[in-house]
């Protein structure tokens, strides 16, 4: 099979409120840090593939509104609806296509802008349960619960989650909430949905990132050193909460076993040298480290007290900050894949792991994880 | 320095409305509760599966279901949460008053769960693996709010 790498990524810093920019001025600045990490123009990008959501944006067909100041003029673009790691995906099938060289992947959210309990309660079902004010907090608080009763994961596990990425956070400067805390400090901060504290919650974000995606034919020509896509898949789940094991996620361990399989991985656990996982709540890093096979069942919490996480651990996972630090909502997928590049390329700067030749990006799309994209970034070929 | 100024654009109260059809599945369902204060779900005639709320295809085996079951009207509790956070009540634009009781029910006979609200009277009752009863609202209208919410009867 024809190979593909990413050979450039370009992230604006995350914040609380990007008021001085609108979401033309964030890709804007996003494109253009990814062509100088390229070495590129904007005439060495063949495609472009924008990822955003309506909702979100508060208007319909938004991810076309971005595209003059993504570079899309005369170009062919697409579009994603859903975590940018999909929009990666679909960029990357498009070089393997034949039909293309080069293709620019954005993400843009501005979290900031609505009202974030009402977006995620427009993605439930309108009939059965939107009424009744489910929302993305309220939903994987229930997820939360269920995965503690089944694995007895503690309060304390999920909160050294938090503790760690907002400490890894200072080591980031894109990143948008460093935090010097304790456990205790998580466990007191406001309870919102029980057993979820304050803490426990990734904070709401505006962000934009992107990626450039080559084909084997080109990736060498440009000055940036290729990492390469080894493995991705992605498998999806039922639709309604209540029809899944909410305990579980059976398409995330579809999903990496399938990326594992293409990236000729056989022990996850030891050749994985560094993940950025989805983390926008505490538990969920623990529950997709158990599913992806990165810690044996109900077992996570217990190894990241022993430090196995850690920026200097066996697996240091989130060692940018992670979602806790800063959530972009759609563009979240790739800013993990932006920050395993760099560990991969050795130009992470302060969060840096020492040993980074095989990564693993995590997106998730869909209500408490309905969906997973994995994808195995390599040094080599 | 110089003093920044940012000019905000708001979208205003504008709404949105739409009208949802529920389906020949979602009707039937909404009736039998309305008046009758009966769940009924759909069991799949390949892998047997009993599925609440009821709909027309079960995913996994791609197959259209067309067999109704009564479900219920008890169940246990399969995972739940207590809000304490006021979230804005996407219904009525006002904030709820919290803390109020979220789960997700296992109905008896049932293989998948149903979320609604669950009374938080006592919250040393509420834990996994309770058993609960509905409490229907008295007056009817063929919606998910005909049911009030679940109690404890532990
Ligand atoms: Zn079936």
């Amino acid at each position: 099979m024809d190979r593909a790498a990413i050979i450039g990524v370009g992230m604006t810093k995350i914040e609380k409120r990007k008021i001085s920019q609108t979401f033309a001025d964030m890709a804007w600045e996003a494109v253009n840090k990814a062509l100088t990490d390229a070495g590129m123009t904007i005439d060495d990008i063949d495609n472009v593939v924008t990822t955003s959501s309506d909702f979100w944006d508060g208007r319909t067909i938004s991810c076309m509104a971005v595209g003059d100041a993504s570079g899309a003029a005369h170009k062919n673009i697409s579009c994603v609806e859903g975590d940018g790691a999909y929009g990666a995906f679909y960029g990357m099938m498009r070089v393997l296509s034949g039909s293309y060289k080069t293709t620019l992947v954005t993400g843009h959210t501005k979290g900031s802008e609505s009202v974030s309990s009402l977006i995620t309660n427009a993605a439930f079902d309108p009939i059965y349960e939107r009424s009744l004010g489910m929302d993305m907090i309220t939903a994987c608080a229930m997820q939360a619960r269920s995965y503690m009763h089944r694995t007895k994961t503690t309060a304390q596990q999920m909160a050294l989650v938090s503790v760690k990425n907002h400490g890894n956070a200072f080591k980031n400067p894109l990143s948008q909430l460093p935090l010097k805390i304790a456990v205790q400090d998580v466990l007191q901060s406001e309870m919102i949905a029980d057993p979820l504290h304050k803490l426990d919650c990734s904070p709401v974000s505006d962000g934009c990132a992107a990626v450039i995606i080559a084909h084997e034919s080109v990736a060498e020509k440009f000055k940036q050193q290729p990492v390469w896509i080894k493995g991705v898949s992605f498998c999806a789940d039922s639709f309604f909460f209540g029809d899944r094991d909410l305990s579980h996620a059976r398409s995330l361990a579809e999903a990496a076993k399938k990326a594992y399989a293409m990236a000729g991985i056989r022990d996850p656990k030891k050749e994985i040298d560094v993940a950025e996982l989805y983390d926008a709540f505490t538990y969920q890093e623990l529950l997709w480290l158990e599913e992806m096979g990165l810690a044996d069942d109900a077992t996570a919490g217990k190894l990241l007290e022993k430090g196995e996480f850690n920026i200097d651990g066996r697996l240091p996972v989130n060692a940018s900050g992670g979602l806790l630090s800063g959530h972009p909502v759609i563009a979240a997928g790739l800013y993990s894949m932006g920050a395993v590049v760099r560990q991969i390329r050795g130009d992470a700067g302060g969060f840096q792991v020492k040993k980074a030749k095989t990564g693993l990006v995590h997106g998730v799309n869909g209500l408490g994880g309905q969906s997973h994209c994995v994808f195995i970034l390599d040094k080599d070929k | 320095m110089v003093e920044k100024e940012h000019i905000i654009i708001e979208s205003g109260d504008a709404v949105q409305p739409f009208a949802y059809s529920v389906g020949m599945h979602g009707s039937r369902f909404f009736a039998e509760i309305r008046d009758n204060k009966r769940f009924l779900g759909v069991k799949c005639p390949r892998c047997g599966k009993v599925y609440i709320p009821p709909r027309g295809v079960c995913g996994d085996c791609f197959v259209e279901m067309k067999e109704w079951v009564e479900v219920g009207p008890k169940g246990v509790i399969g995972t739940f949460t207590i809000l304490r956070y006021a979230f804005i009540d996407p219904e009525t634009g006002a904030q709820k008053p919290v803390p109020y009781g979220y789960g997700f029910i296992r109905f008896d006979g049932a293989d998948t769960l149903f979320q609604h609200y669950i009374n938080i009277e006592d919250e040393t009752k509420i834990r996994v693996g309770a058993r609960v009863e509905p409490v229907f609202a008295r007056e009817r209208k063929g919606s998910i709010r005909d049911i009030e919410y679940f109690k404890v009867i532990d």
